[in-house]
């Protein structure tokens, strides 16, 4: 398969801290479902922010080879004061695909429409997003990242504070969606128990790629990633 | 009452600036921006000053100062080189300072500056209507021609800058936009009061709106309707007029408040 992305000898610190990310090699391939773990402060959300470029490496070369991302950050959740349903949350995902001027296409309209079908939220789609649990409340997000059709979909601890069932439901959802639409998608998670079931390859990172494979070929003791060490 | 042309002058500048303010302010309210409107008034009242000392028109110096102010705010923000709350004293400070000392070399520290800190509504002249009408509606159609991205930026900023929107110059447009109603709403309800009037009408509309759309329409209602109330009591009880407008859109948060509660 082509290349999603590839990063050479990637250095990355912030301001005069220590290193939060040291000399990371990394491919990964169109199509593929890597969940990218590791402890707290280890450099997960670093290296996703690099791929995003939302940072610049110190040294070395980030290559995305693809043209369209999408991103949910980590407690996806927004900030603003007023009130937001589930439609208008998904149709600015929309945005960076349609006309900047003017109103809603009715071909945009119907993106919308499908992203909120695709993640079960049909029913919900009129509703203001703090009225939905934890759970629907990602799979809003998620949805806002899909009406961008994205080719890489990064995602950043989707699912920290929902419950393990809406977890494994939501990475049986990803991995549904990856396969369907063909998307590469990258999942940032501290705890990836749910998750390495559904995915293809981990990453495990402390300042560098510390294991790189398939789950079935994870060493018992870094089930938990917070025992990973250099 | 509308027998006076003065009153006629000043609901047609009350009706532009009730409905633009709240529509800018939404956007700021919602990126946790609601004190920038006072920052860039306060580099307003330095573009008044520098009117006096240049004898140029001064809703025109106002208003090239305060947008300068407004994009200085934008780009210490955004390069996070500031905090934000830092950003917003600096500029604040040397606006207020600014305009002490130009109105002192301008020898104009007599002149009545209360009508710009406070506002004058009712010396509204039909050019200055002319001006307020043509950029006030210029920045509403602007604002509803980009609304869709402007929601996004609002809604997740790092999101849409992945998707390839162009933040900077939204948010850029942003506080352009906010330093036009400042200048434009100087008159109205005074460089002091302005940022009320574009933060308070919005609060209001979050209590009790059901969607962004509603909440940006009934903010820009609110800000309607506490220009026209308070311009009408104002007259009424010979009270000054800015400050009446900004207690009425203040009672509107107020309702708001208790009707959502209620709600519940």
């Amino acid at each position: 398969m082509p290349l999603a992305l590839r990063l050479e000898h990637v250095s990355f610190g912030y301001d005069h801290g220590p290193p939060a990310l040291r000399d990371v090699d990394l491919a990964v391939e169109r199509g593929e479902f890597v969940a990218i773990a590791g402890p707290n402060g280890g450099g997960k959300t670093t290296l996703l922010r690099l791929i995003l470029g939302l940072e610049r490496p110190t040294s070395g070369r980030v290559h995305v080879l693809l043209q369209r991302l999408g991103y949910l950050p980590q407690r996806a959740q927004t900030a603003i004061d007023a009130p937001l349903t589930v439609r208008e949350l998904v149709g600015a995902g929309r945005v960076a695909r349609s006309r900047l001027f003017g109103p809603q296409s009715r071909s945009d309209r119907d993106v919308v429409r499908e992203a909120i079908e695709r993640v079960g939220l049909r029913p919900q789609a009129d509703r203001r997003l703090t009225t939905l649990s934890g759970g629907q409340q990602q799979r809003a997000f998620i949805a806002k990242a899909l009406a961008g059709e994205p080719e890489l979909l990064a995602l950043d601890e989707p699912t920290t504070g929902v419950d393990v069932e809406a977890q494994e439901a939501i990475a049986s959802l990803l991995r549904h969606l990856g396969q369907e639409l063909g998307m590469t998608i990258l999942y940032v998670s501290h705890e990836f128990g749910a998750v390495e079931h559904f995915v293809e390859r981990i990453v495990l990172v402390r300042e560098q790629i510390v294991f790189d494979g398939p789950p079935s070929a994870l060493p018992g003791v870094w089930h938990d990633p917070s025992h990973v060490h250099a | 009452m509308l027998d006076l042309e003065f009153m006629r002058l000043a609901f047609g500048a009350g009706i532009v600036v009730g409905l633009l303010a709240p529509a800018v302010g939404f956007f700021l309210v919602q990126r946790r921006l609601s004190l920038v409107g006072d920052g860039i008034g306060h580099v307003a009242f330095a573009g008044v000053a520098l009117g006096y000392l240049l004898d140029f028109p001064l809703v025109l110096t106002a208003l090239v100062v305060s947008v300068l102010g407004a994009l200085s705010i934008e780009g210490l923000r955004a390069r996070r080189k500031t905090a934000g709350d830092q950003a917003l004293a600096l500029v604040f400070y040397t606006g207020i300072a600014g305009g002490v000392v130009l109105v002192s070399a301008a020898g104009a520290l007599n002149v009545n500056l209360f009508q710009f800190l406070f506002g004058s509504i009712l010396t509204v002249t039909r050019s200055d209507l002319a001006v307020i009408a043509g950029l006030g509606a210029g920045a509403l159609a602007l604002i509803g021609l980009l609304y869709r991205p402007l929601v996004a930026v609002v809604v997740d900023e790092e999101g849409a800058r992945v998707a390839g929107l162009p933040v900077a110059p939204l948010n850029a447009l942003t506080a352009a936009l906010a330093a036009v109603t400042i200048a434009l709403s100087m008159r109205v309800v005074g460089i002091l009061l302005i940022a009320a009037l574009m933060v308070l009408p919005v609060i209001a509309a979050a209590r009790i709106g059901w969607s962004l759309r509603s909440t940006l329409l009934i903010g820009m209602g609110i800000g309607l309707g506490s220009v026209l109330a308070g311009i009408t009591t104002a007259y009424y009880a010979d009270l000054p007029p800015g400050g009446t407008t900004v207690l009425v859109a203040a009672a509107a948060v107020l309702v708001a408040e208790v009707a959502s509660v209620v709600r519940r």
